[in-house]
């Protein structure tokens, strides 16, 4: 039961990201963007990472891809343009990717994968929580000053010239 | 026994299975005469008229990415507010500080107008008058 789940998600995203960047419209790939993300939030639900998987939804479906969306939707002159994507330098593509994809098994095979029969923990908020405030205190407040740092240079950045 | 994530992918599974069927099921059963003004495209009983490719104001955008940071900032507030009290004071002040931070940003930008709507400016017809 696991198993059918595990592949269906991983066909789920794999098949979506096929079609991210095979679309000739713009607009399809941005959707089936939302697809792909979903299906590693459900890879990750799977894998008891239940945290992981609800910020991918809200972080990523919710915020970064109606991003993407608004730049799409928001190009200049979009009605004299057909926004259509093509192929382009398609050997050193090739060449680039499966030295990427080489690199990656390599990792995937040399890795020494630990076990163990613990139980999945119900849920993993708690742990999280506690490591935040306790161990990685100065990395939340870190946080909070990287966030603010972010919010003020996409503002000022956004903002129209006077 | 399903976990929670199992009964919220349950639901998933049947919500799309139903629509399935019933677009299918619509399919079969329903008569099909197409005409020209059924094939239009439906625009409230106007006329469709131009592309629905149109520029979007820029603000939407502005808006999008203030969201997208406090969106980031409520996803690690959600594990400390769980925990917090049984950290005591100090709990609740790793908190605070980590609000205040963003509050500074909040204020920033109302201060700076980005939260402000950019509007055309509208100018009233004026009456010159002639001299003679």
């Amino acid at each position: 039961m696991f198993d059918i789940i595990f592949y269906l998600f991983a066909f789920i995203t794999i098949g979506s990201a096929l079609i991210v960047v095979t679309a000739r419209n713009i607009i399809y790939s941005a959707f089936s963007l939302m697809l792909t993300l979903f299906g590693v939030s459900g890879i990750y639900a799977l894998l008891g990472a239940d945290f992981l998987a609800v910020v991918q939804i809200m972080v990523y479906v919710g915020g970064i891809l109606v991003l993407i969306l608004f730049g799409v939707m928001l190009t200049n002159k979009i009605t004299n343009v057909e926004i259509k994507s093509g192929n382009r330098n398609i050997a050193v593509s090739l060449i680039s990717v499966s030295v990427l994809s080489a690199i990656l098994f390599s990792v995937l095979l040399g890795t020494n994968w630990k076990e163990t029969n613990s139980q999945i923990p119900e849920t993993t908020l708690f742990g999280i929580g506690e490591l935040l405030i306790t161990k990685y205190v100065l990395v939340f407040e870190l946080l909070g000053i990287l966030l603010l740092i972010a919010l003020i240079g996409a503002a000022t950045i956004a903002r129209k010239e006077e | 026994m399903l976990t929670e994530f199992g009964k919220i992918f349950v639901f998933i599974v049947l919500s799309l299975v139903f629509v399935v069927i019933s677009v299918f099921a619509a399919k079969l059963i329903r008569p099909k005469r197409p005409t020209t003004e059924k094939l239009k495209v439906y625009e409230c009983g106007e006329n469709a008229e131009g592309t629905p490719w149109i520029k979007f104001n820029i603000r939407f955008f502005v808006i999008a990415l203030i969201f997208l940071i406090f969106d980031v900032e409520v996803v690690l507030l959600f594990p400390w507010a769980l925990v917090y009290k049984s950290y005591g004071i100090f709990g609740f002040l790793v908190g605070a500080i980590f609000l205040i931070l963003l509050g500074i940003g909040m204020a920033y930008e109302w201060k700076k107008g980005d939260l402000n709507w950019d509007r055309p400016k509208i100018s009233p017809p004026v009456i010159k008058k002639e001299n003679n």
